[in-house]
């Protein structure tokens, strides 16, 4: 317990809580975004973002392990990943948006079966891990506490990606029409706007960002089988926490879980999970839409 | 002449032909077949528990295995360390269900649809999480291994089956004490207490209205089907010869789920049916090829898109359509 009074230690606990949150972040703000507009809680968006991983693994070793080729692997998992995203959308989802949330749920979750073995065919059992681009290698030391500049770069693009977002939903006229999609889907296309492309444009944004995540994630995680089913998992109790459909929730809510875990390892070594579930269980008994979410109607 | 084969058709007791067929099993079969058929029992029980929640009250749970594995848990427990007699530690393992879900279901009543289903996986979690890393208690992470079998020595006197092997017993045990608990659960839904239920599930601000207590009545159903998972669960326990954290995961009330669903929700043998298929079809496919998870989530968007009321819906619905086509012809 002694550790506990540590200010170094608590500060390299701070730094890997922090990094988990902002990975979560990532991941979440998509699971959030689809079940605020499309109304939809989404099972598969852990597999897209298994799928970004494998794409950007088999990518690093075609480009090369340089920076660009890093890149490079970012960009093509991402993008693919936005392009599959498009292709269920407008091929399987689109019909599942008037069926009872259940069937909604059981769809995603065939999805998750598929895309898992889809994955164990083309890249295989055995994990496959990423070296950090050399620009990001380095770390720097305070105190005798490690900041690799890869986490770092992390907790930084967490926050500018929500402020991206915030811009994007509240000062564009995209962003407009995206808020009124999540308020009333029927009076939006009463007034003209193409609504069915407008929920795909949703659907490929979210993949777009389950495949970013999922790429950054190669050079901390190594990428195997299972780890959709690990992410969204977290990513779940991460929404559930900050409130479905609620970007500045989700980012609340990653920062809770990420801290609770980073911390909670200290005080609680043995029930750490059991700690994230315990407050999505409170939660959702307290205020089910979440600490910043919108009570559904 | 139609009247009266559909008057011949209810007056069959097609519960005692099932169970008299299901009985011969071991007779026909191999033990590979016993086998089979106790797994498909065991999880026909479950299926039909959770049936009583989605199909007749309409309530979606998303974590029904927390009670299935409870009842595992605790049955094996009191077998195995406190010498608890088989029978006793089952009906306690029931008892263990009903209550965790009775606590749990205080909660999850009081939110509606998709919450609701949030709340009892996250519920479900909570309780795998206690089950993996308890190991004083459950063997955490390891498991519960080694579960005895319960001594079926009153089965001795029984002239055919006393002499039969350890397994082909447990099967006639798991036989009737399902049996006994789907029959149960047959009572219960076309009791009063059943109808007032499709009532909630239909409407249920409407029968808020009637004066009913919608809670409460969800609140009772809740721990009524824990109990039954929980009754499942102790027998799985012993037949899997061990119990596991998994048992209470994320992926295991899928499985129940997909199950219900199959078979179809608004038919009352629809679960159980949605149980055998699975289970037949899986060990079909996995003998040909090891991705199963790609062929079951093929079958769910097959019965998605083209089957939504199950299996026993859609033949439901041939026959209806047949009738209809020689009513049309005449």
């Amino acid at each position: 317990m002694a550790e506990l009074l540590d200010p170094f230690f608590l500060l390299g606990q701070l730094r890997s809580g922090l990094t988990t949150a902002m990975f979560l972040f990532l991941i979440a703000s998509g699971l959030s975004l689809i079940f605020g507009v499309l109304k939809i809680i989404n099972f598969a968006h852990g597999s897209l973002y298994m799928i970004g991983a494998y794409i950007a693994w088999n990518m690093t070793v075609i480009l090369g392990r340089t920076s660009i080729g890093f890149l490079g692997a970012v960009v093509v998992a991402s993008l693919s990943v936005a392009v599959l995203g498009g292709i269920v959308e407008r091929l399987l989802l689109r019909y599942m948006y008037k069926r009872p949330e259940l069937y909604q749920l059981l769809f995603t979750y065939a999805l998750v079966l598929i895309f898992s073995d889809v994955c164990k065919y083309i890249w295989g059992t055995q994990p496959h891990s990423v070296s950090r681009p050399p620009l990001l290698a380095g770390s720097f030391d305070f105190y005798g506490v490690r900041f690799p500049h890869y986490d770092l770069f992390i907790i930084a693009l967490g926050p500018l990606i929500a402020f991206g977002f915030w811009v994007f939903l509240n000062r564009t006229s995209y962003g407009r029409i995206i808020r009124a999609a999540a308020l009333d889907r029927e009076m939006l296309g009463a007034l003209g706007t193409n609504v069915a492309s407008l929920y795909t444009g949703m659907f490929v944004l979210a993949a777009f960002l389950a495949g970013l995540s999922g790429a950054l994630v190669t050079p901390i995680k190594s990428v195997v089988p299972g780890m959709d089913v690990e992410i969204i998992i977290e990513a779940f109790i991460v929404v559930v926490i900050g409130g479905l459909g609620s970007l500045w929730g989700t980012l609340l809510g990653s920062l809770i879980y990420g801290l609770t875990l980073a911390f909670g390892i200290l005080i609680f070594p043995r029930f750490s999970i059991f700690a994230a579930f315990v407050i999505m269980a409170v939660v959702l008994i307290v205020r089910p839409w979440g600490l910043l979410g919108r009570p559904m109607k | 002449m139609k009247a009266s084969a559909a008057g011949l058709s209810k007056r069959i007791p097609w519960m005692l032909v099932l169970f008299l067929i299901a009985a011969l099993i071991p007779v026909i079969g191999s033990r590979y077949y016993t086998f089979l058929a106790t797994d498909i029992i065991i999880f026909a029980m479950f299926a039909t528990s959770l049936n009583l929640l989605i199909g007749y009250t309409g309530l979606v749970s998303f974590g029904h295995a927390a009670y299935f594995g409870v009842g595992a848990y605790v049955c094996a427990i009191f077998m195995k360390d406190l010498g608890v007699p088989f029978l006793a530690a089952w009906l306690l393992g029931g008892v263990g269900g009903a209550l965790f879900a009775a606590v749990f279901g205080f909660f999850c009543v009081r939110l509606t649809s998709v919450y609701f289903s949030m709340l009892t996986m996250a519920f479900a979690q909570i309780v795998w999480a206690i089950c993996f890393k308890w190991n004083d208690v459950t063997g955490g992470e390891q498991g519960y291994p080694n579960v005895p079998m319960p001594s079926m020595a009153w089965l001795e006197w029984i002239p055919w089956i006393g002499g039969l092997r350890i397994d082909h017993k447990f099967f006639y045990l798991t036989l009737i004490l399902a049996a006994l608990s789907i029959a149960a659960m047959r009572r219960i839904v076309h009791s009063p207490f059943g109808r007032m239920l499709t009532s909630i599930r239909d409407n249920a601000e409407r029968a808020q209205f009637n004066g009913i207590n919608v809670r409460l009545y969800q609140l009772i159903v809740f721990s009524i089907a824990g109990g039954f998972a929980g009754l499942a669960g102790g027998l799985f326990g012993i037949f899997n010869r061990g119990v596991f954290p998994d048992f209470c995961y994320w992926p295991k009330s899928a499985e129940v789920l997909i199950m219900t669903i199959l078979g179809g929700i608004h038919s009352f043998w629809g679960p159980s049916v949605g149980a055998a298929i699975l289970i037949l079809l899986n060990q079909y496919i996995v003998s040909y090829t090891e991705y199963w998870p790609f062929v079951l989530g093929t079958i769910l968007l097959v019965l998605l898109f083209g089957f939504p009321g199950g299996v026993v819906g859609a033949i439901i619905d041939l026959f209806r359509r047949l009738r209809s086509a020689a009513r049309g012809q005449r």
